[in-house]
């Protein structure tokens, strides 16, 4: 038998992985057990860096509760929800609109009072059954007049709910017909709920809009030596506000993030930079590929999740730039920054150590997160993502296997060409040459199954029935998800923290983002409270009277 | 400023609303169907829908809200959503083995016309309901009415998918409590049981929204009106409906089908509206009305008159829903207090003549709107100021902006604790709104005063 993996802790190094899928399936129907068995994946990556396939980015089964949410979601709340300056009108009944109103905790830092920020609004068509039976444009047309008059905003988005594309309103003629007529900018997404199998649709439609609409509509150049994106950064808990602080320290300057805390010329300006650093690779890849072919701009993965990953992430942004100052100063931030996070890392880490985490979240938190854990020296013994794909759990390598699903299909894939005037190089043949020899590596994401011990459990789209179970076996430290599972998993004793909202606390990113993350888990898994569920008669039940009549 | 962009300057909208004051039916109907004891709630759409449903009751009560969906595809959107609802029912009873499945609509499946009484049959047909085990089903098209029509509709599907009559009448009452919290469900079931009645409360989401922390977790949980007791509704004496458009549909549909007479009341926010729920109880069953009731009305008298110039002339701004805001604005309006300006997302055409009827003889004019929103009632403000707001916790942007303190109520509450465990309907409810009220009042008055009126006895 092989040695049992270190990073197992002891307490489950008895359990047995495959006994414990068999048990998450067995009660379900014969044909719902045969889907989830490909998406319950007991982790081994052999030598050859060899892994088992996982079952992502497939159809939620109806009925089987579940962590996604839809396109809508992704498009409107995710993508577009932290941009500032933009009017996003939901043109839907109300409730889409009311749901994603400042539900994602975004946060934004306009840059005066006067400086736009729509971010606190909440912008719908309303639409009512007469819409529904004779059509909604003549009313979307009405809305975007109406805020055009009030706000006169730089830019109008509109985002199509469920019954828009069920009755035919082509919301993208409406957009041209008012950009024509209003003069600024007016685009839609069609990003009904129904589309695709998760918010990963929405991700992309909400992308691929930005990308055709806005960006390469401003050539300014920014001032700044070292200039990069940040992509799939959405600004939780001011995350982004941690990052931009980080690297302005290193002089890098940051010409856009999609989108935290981001606006509409950034957005249109993006183009400009010269490197493209992805944070969320599941979120936004696409629209680096894009960037590279059109505009020649090269992508790499970064992570400023953990202290560990957040230096070795600006370590590899000043290689990129390959300039000898710029990596001295990273140096100078990295360790003027980390004494203070090592200090409180050791202290919580004598409290967390060995303690077991589960992580499922999201199509990039569940990996990043594993980091901030091992630095406290918990164990991840079982994560998953919400609504990743393939590529996310395996790494790219896997990319060319991945068969596209009918569901996939009907999400849109831009052709995208040089552009003639903007296309340029950011680097000769020779230097990126160079830079891959020395051991460079560009579009590089490994995917989180590599990072994960083997006999770990992967769970895809996990669904509260196998939270349930997992958690019975386990009896982990700490559980990750999402606020629709927070209160299930706290009743059973186990504290839960949520990392899409972060429990309204933050920023977990960068050197104090580490330092925060290290000491809400240490308040969270050693909390006095779990040891007081019980009162005292509950304890020790048995009846003797101290004052009795006889 | 949050909301910088909020003009003092009033145009006409008729095709924008911004900021809302309200939401979609199917919220409602889910949050209706978790008052079912042993219930799942269901939401045949997108699951999208289902998770921001979920969500949003989660963030208000902060306790599990469990419920299903059917997940459809752009495929279900073409074909109908037929074999992902019965593949759904087939997984929820074996997986998660609930007592009832209550089905909800969303606007997908209404834009394609499901049948879902149909697609239910054919579930039943293929042996996927389990015997003794409910499919109940209501439709909730998010573009028609609002969360409280949902509320109003899945309780009436209650009575017509069980409500009987077995001809014999039993000593109880109906009581169907509105769209409050659990623990106004609580307190209404509360006042009855002092008063001697014995009542069927539907939905009943007490013990079910306001779980304790055992370490332990039951997906179905103690609370939630029993399908039995739903069964034996028909023949109850008769029927209260609190709140006429959460309840009234429920309880005329219940007169209607057993011949159970309904009163439809307010809800008992305040005293007077408490004084007729309690009188209507006396009535109805001939009882006398016990001294523990007398003596709680006493006391929220008593507050009343000890810290009234506290609120006389106080001007307030509300936003919630009909049913609250009737009675709300007839509980400030019998304390002195003022309220100005009055929105609801709910359209209702009684509820503007309402409030007007309730304000009618005040000295001040009263700004109403049904359907109106949040940004209306902002400029509003902006126009004529208000000493105090009242309404749920997207107000706490207006109160920012403004300088303005607010009491939260209605749905829905993210940021506060404290409604899913303390009513504010019935005697001790309006003690404690009014508590809320005067440390709002006071604290703003304690941080504004000059040192040489600083107050130490108020």
């Amino acid at each position: 038998m092989k040695a049992l993996n270190e990073n197992i802790p002891v307490e489950c190094e008895q359990i047995d992985p495959q006994e414990v899928k068999q048990e998450l399936l067995k009660k379900y129907p014969t044909k719902v057990a045969r889907k989830r068995a490909k998406q319950i994946i007991v982790n081994k990556v052999t030598e050859e860096q060899e892994m088992p396939e996982i079952g992502a980015n497939t159809r939620t089964i109806p009925g089987i509760i579940t962590q996604r949410g839809c396109t809508y979601a992704g498009c409107k709340g995710v993508i577009l929800g932290p941009t500032r300056d933009i009017v996003n009108i939901t043109h839907g009944p109300i409730g889409c609109g009311f749901y994603s109103w400042l539900t994602r905790r975004n946060q934004t830092r306009p840059d005066g009072p006067d400086d736009a920020n729509f971010m606190t609004y909440c912008f719908s068509t309303d639409m009512q059954e007469e819409n529904i039976v004779f059509g909604g444009e003549k009313k979307l047309r009405a809305a975007i007049q109406e805020a055009y008059d009030l706000f006169k905003p730089k830019a109008i988005s509109i985002f199509s709910t469920c019954p828009v594309g069920l009755i035919g309103d082509d919301v993208h003629s409406v957009a041209r017909e008012m950009k024509e007529k209003l003069g600024i900018n007016i685009f839609g997404f069609s990003c009904e709920g129904y589309k695709g199998v998760s918010q990963s649709a929405g991700h992309h439609i909400a992308n691929n809009g930005i990308f055709k609409n806005v960006v390469g509509l401003n050539d300014n150049v920014k001032e700044g030596k070292y200039k990069i994106n940040l992509l799939g950064e959405y600004n939780i808990g001011g995350d982004a506000f941690e990052i931009d602080r980080i690297l302005n320290d290193c002089e890098i300057s940051v010409v856009s993030t999609f989108s935290g805390n981001s606006t509409y010329d950034q957005f249109a300006n993006a183009h400009t930079a010269d490197l493209n650093t992805i944070m969320c690779h599941r979120s936004i890849n696409y629209v680096a590929e894009m960037m590279e072919t059109k505009f020649g701009i090269p992508w790499i993965k970064i992570n400023f999740i953990g202290a560990a990953a957040t230096a070795k992430s600006l370590r590899k942004i000043a290689n990129y730039f390959e300039n000898e100052e710029l990596k001295q100063r990273v140096e100078e931030v990295i360790a003027r920054e980390m004494p203070e996070v090592i200090k409180v890392r050791d202290e919580v880490r004598a409290r967390c150590e060995g303690k077991v985490a589960m992580l499922f979240v999201g199509g990039s938190r569940a990996h990043h997160y594993q980091e901030l854990f091992k630095e406290i020296g918990m164990k991840t013994i079982s994560a998953g993502y919400e609504f990743a794909h393939r590529d996310d759990y395996e790494g790219r390598a896997v990319l060319p296997s991945i068969k596209v699903d009918a569901d996939s299909r009907n999400i849109e894939e831009l052709e995208v060409h040089a552009d003639p005037e903007r296309f340029r190089p950011r680097k000769t043949d020779e230097q990126l040459k160079k830079l891959q020899d020395e051991g460079f590596r560009f579009k590089d994401y490994d995917g989180m199954m590599r990072e994960m011990a083997d006999r770990s459990l992967v769970i895809d789209d996990i669904s509260q029935y196998e939270s349930e179970q997992l958690i019975e076996i386990y009896k982990p430290a700490i559980f990750c998800a999402g606020i629709k599972e927070k209160f299930a998993i706290q009743k059973k004793g186990i504290p839960m923290k949520q990392l899409h909202s972060y429990d309204s606390g933050g920023p977990y990113a960068g050197f104090k983002g580490a330092i925060n993350f290290y000491r809400e888990i240490d308040r969270m898994v050693n909390s006095q409270i779990w040891k007081s569920i019980k009162a005292p008669w509950q304890e020790n039940p048995e009846l003797a009277a101290k004052y009795a009549c006889d | 400023m949050l909301l910088r962009h909020t003009t003092k300057e009033i145009t006409e909208r008729s095709a924008l609303t911004i900021n809302p004051a309200k939401t979609c039916q199917p919220i409602g109907a889910m949050y209706a169907a978790l008052g079912i004891h042993g219930c799942l709630p269901h939401s045949h759409g997108s699951q999208g829908c289902c998770a921001y449903h979920r969500s949003a009751l989660t963030r208000h009560y902060k306790e599990p809200v469990m419920a299903a969906t059917s997940s459809f595809t752009e495929g279900a959107s073409v074909f109908g959503g037929q074999a992902n609802l019965v593949q759904a029912i087939d997984n929820i009873f074996t997986v998660y083995e609930p007592e009832v499945i209550a089905v909800h609509t969303t606007c997908l499946s209404e834009t394609i016309g499901d049948d879902i009484p149909q697609i239910t049959r054919k579930a039943e047909a293929d042996g996927k309901i389990p015997q003794g085990k409910y499919v109940i089903h209501v439709n909730t098209p998010s573009y028609v009415g609002t969360h409280v029509t949902g509320f109003a509709n899945m309780t009436k599907a209650m009575v017509d998918y069980f409500a009987e009559s077995a001809g014999q009448k039993i000593d109880q009452i109906n009581i169907i409590p509105g769209y409050v919290e659990p623990s106004d469900m609580e307190e209404i079931k509360r006042i009855a049981q002092m008063m001697g009645v014995r009542v069927v409360m539907f939905p009943d989401t007490s013990k079910v929204l306001n779980r304790p922390q055992t370490g332990k977790y039951d997906m179905f949980p103690e609370g939630g009106v029993t399908v039995e007791a739903l069964k034996t509704t028909g023949d109850s004496l008769a029927t209260i409906g609190l709140g006429r458009l959460a309840s009234g549909p429920a309880a005329q549909a219940l007169d209607t089908k057993c011949n159970v007479p309904c009163e439809i009341l307010d809800l008992p926010i305040g005293f007077k509206a408490t004084d007729r729920f309690v009188d209507t109880l006396r009535k109805t069953l001939g009882i006398t009305v016990p001294d523990i009731i007398n003596n709680e009305r006493g006391q929220l008298l008593d507050i009343v008159t000890d810290m009234h110039q506290y609120f006389y002339g106080k001007k307030v701004a509300l936003a919630g829903d009909p049913d609250h805001l009737i009675a709300l604005t007839e509980f400030l309006v019998s304390i002195d207090m003022w309220p100005i300006h009055i929105v609801t997302g709910t359209s209702g055409k009684k509820f503007e003549s309402r409030i007007r009827e309730i304000t009618k003889d005040s000295p001040y004019t009263t700004n109403v709107k049904a359907p109106g929103d949040m940004f209306l009632l902002h400029q509003w403000i902006k126009n004529e100021p208000a000493d105090l707001l009242m309404g749920n916790t997207y107000m706490k942007y207006i109160a920012r902006d403004e300088d303005i303190p607010l009491v939260r109520m209605g749905f829905p509450i993210l940021d506060r604790i404290g409604h899913s465990y303390f009513p504010i309907v019935g005697y001790r409810g309006g003690m404690r709104l009014l508590e809320k009220i005067l440390d709002a009042i006071l604290d703003r008055q304690d941080r504004d005063a000059p040192e040489e009126s600083f107050e130490l006895v108020m």
